[in-house]
């Protein structure tokens, strides 16, 4: 679960996130929209414990991260939190088998070879195991990129435009692919977009109007 | 996967900047390596050669051709000194011992040595194979030598004038082998050894037939060439020289005070050769820090999605500062393979020259400084970047793309 209250975030004097109450049950399904600049990137971040937000308190999955400390929110966020950047940003020379090893081996994880098969096999890409990135068409990056953020069984999946540059068909396959990725792990699922082609796709929305 | 492969990962992903850092490193090591070893062993070797000949007493002339050329049987001999003189001398009160040498001929390269027995008793050497010389014209070989001629016990050879092996044949007056020494890893290996008749004997020969009277005049004019002496006391070292010296015909020269001199003369030649290979490895460094520093930026998201997936910037430090490691470490075997294998080759040659022999198949305890010292170098060069790596912003620069 996200429990959020009275979170504020500035930049020296510009405050780039507004957002006073916002509460999340474990597994739930959300959308947050807004416009460009609304704060939906920097809100994902403070849930992923990237940024300490100026002001206010966040938990995610029972942890105040106000309450750890650097070392312990990197180690927390590697076992709990997957994210799908909207950029994708996979390690472009390791293999798809080594950018999921990455995940493993950063979250002090054991490296389980089985794990990532099952991973890549549930997302229909078990034979671009030994593939580099730039040898996959993006929809492949794409599901590349959502297995790497699985494969350490999340508890809170976050995704930043995830249907951007995409088609009608694989923005809605690629908001699908999600929501059946976070249900798998009863993860909670919160993607950030302003498309209006997929906001309707959730019944839970957060609409966060820039400060 | 793990820090060290993962840094390998992204040194493989740039195998120019790589390349480049490895070959500088890689080179920078391999000529301190070859420093160390020739040098070190070129002054055990001298060392071991000089042990126990307080003085070298020959011609007047260079006291370091001298030495060189008594002790080394490297450089041509100052000269010669009359038999008389020289057994006058070692009779000197201050002298234990004193081992007269007959130099001025050669075979195939390799000097034709007239001495006593205690010359290659001096050596510890003993024949592995046949005897010792007894008779004039009787020669012993050492084990280089026979080993690289081919002759052995019961083989003939002519040795030729001058110690260049291009002078006059002594065609008519030829040695037979009696012996082969057992290898001494010294001078000796490189010598072929005869009686101090002998050597007499070839170039009397020379003069054509004699009656009784002309080889009176002959003994009488015999020479050897150089004397090499063993104090009998700490007192001479202060006064036999001097008083040598002082003699118009003999001149006096001191092992370990020449070495000395010629290892400070070598030496400028060494230390101009170890500066260029320290600054090869500041290069090597130089280059190492460039490559790093450069590839942040475009690894700055790969570092970004790192922290994302768990990793505290220490992390990222260490990730750095291991990919700087890596490169020294493989550098600096590679540094030391070659250095390694550009002394055997030297050695090789060196062997080939009939020169003072080195091996690359031995090692020294200042290899490990150095090692240590490229290890350094590789990890001062990636701070820099592994400090920029610790500091990544990983929202902002998310936020960026």
């Amino acid at each position: 679960m996200i429990a959020a209250r009275e979170l504020r975030h500035r930049y020296g004097t510009i405050e780039v996130l507004r957002l006073d109450e916002w509460s999340v049950a474990q597994g739930e399904r959300w959308m947050v929209l807004g416009a460009s600049g609304s704060g939906k990137t920097t809100l994902l971040h403070v849930v992923a414990g990237l940024i300490r937000p100026s002001d206010g308190e966040v938990e995610v999955s029972g942890e105040s991260l106000r309450k750890l400390d650097g070392a312990r929110l990197d180690r927390w966020r590697g076992s709990t939190v997957g994210i799908v950047l909207q950029a994708l940003h996979l390690v472009r020379h390791l293999t798809v088998r080594d950018n999921l090893r990455l995940v493993q081996y950063m979250a002090h994880l054991p490296q389980d070879d089985t794990r990532i098969s099952d991973t890549l096999a549930a997302l229909g890409v078990a034979d671009k195991a030994a593939r580099r990135p730039t040898e996959l068409s993006h929809g492949e990056r794409q599901r590349v990129a959502i297995a790497r953020a699985v494969v350490n069984r999340p508890k809170v999946l976050l995704a930043d435009e995830p249907t951007a540059n995409l088609d009608d068909n694989a923005a809605a396959l690629a908001i699908d692919l999600l929501a059946e990725q976070a249900s798998r792990y009863g993860a909670t699922l919160v993607v950030a977009t302003h498309d209006a082609r997929v906001k309707s796709k959730f019944r839970e929305r957060l609409e966060l109007a820039a400060p | 996967m793990n820090l060290a492969s993962l840094s390998a990962s992204y040194l493989r992903a740039r195998p120019l900047n790589t390349a480049l850092s490895l070959l500088l490193l890689a080179m920078g090591v391999a000529t301190i390596v070859l420093l160390i070893l020739v040098v070190s062993q070129l002054e055990e070797r001298m060392n071991q050669d000089a042990r126990g000949i307080d003085l070298v007493v020959g011609a007047k002339g260079s006291p370091m051709q001298l030495i060189l050329s008594g002790i080394y049987h490297l450089d041509a001999p100052t000269g010669n000194i009359p038999l008389a003189a020289a057994q006058q001398l070692a009779k000197h009160r201050f002298i234990k011992r004193a081992m007269p040498l007959a130099l001025g001929d050669s075979w195939k390269g390799y000097r034709i040595v007239g001495a006593g027995h205690e010359y290659p008793r001096h050596y510890g050497a003993t024949p592995a194979a046949g005897r010792l010389w007894e008779k004039p014209m009787e020669a012993v070989l050492g084990a280089e030598v026979a080993a690289r001629t081919g002759v052995d016990v019961g083989g003939r050879f002519v040795g030729a004038h001058g110690i260049g092996g291009e002078g006059a044949e002594h065609g008519e007056m030829p040695y037979t082998v009696v012996g082969v020494l057992s290898r001494t890893g010294g001078v000796l290996d490189r010598l072929v050894l005869t009686s101090i008749e002998s050597v007499w004997h070839v170039h009397e020969e020379h003069q054509g037939p004699a009656d009784e009277a002309d080889r009176k005049a002959m003994a009488a004019d015999r020479e050897v060439t150089v004397l090499l002496v063993q104090y009998a006391s700490p007192l001479a070292a202060a006064m036999l020289p001097r008083q040598i010296n002082s003699q118009s015909e003999l001149q006096a020269a001191s092992p370990a005070f020449e070495t000395a001199r010629l290892f400070r003369i070598v030496g400028v030649g060494v230390e101009a050769l170890r500066a260029f290979a320290i600054i090869l490895m500041i290069a090597a460094g130089l280059s190492v820090f460039i490559a790093l520093y450069s590839a942040l930026e475009e690894r700055r998201y790969d570092l970004a999605v790192m922290r994302t997936l768990g990793a505290s910037p220490r992390r990222l430090f260490g990730l750095l500062l291991t990919e700087g490691l890596v490169l020294a470490l493989a550098g600096t075997i590679i540094g030391v393979l070659l250095g390694h294998a550009f002394t055997s080759a030297l050695g090789l040659w060196l062997q080939s020259q009939q020169q003072y022999p080195v091996t690359g198949l031995t090692w020294r305890p200042e290899e490990l400084w150095l090692a240590g010292a490229a290890l350094g170098v590789g990890v001062l060069a990636a701070l820099l970047p592994a400090w920029r790596a610790y500091r990544t912003d990983v929202s902002r620069t998310l936020a960026q793309a």
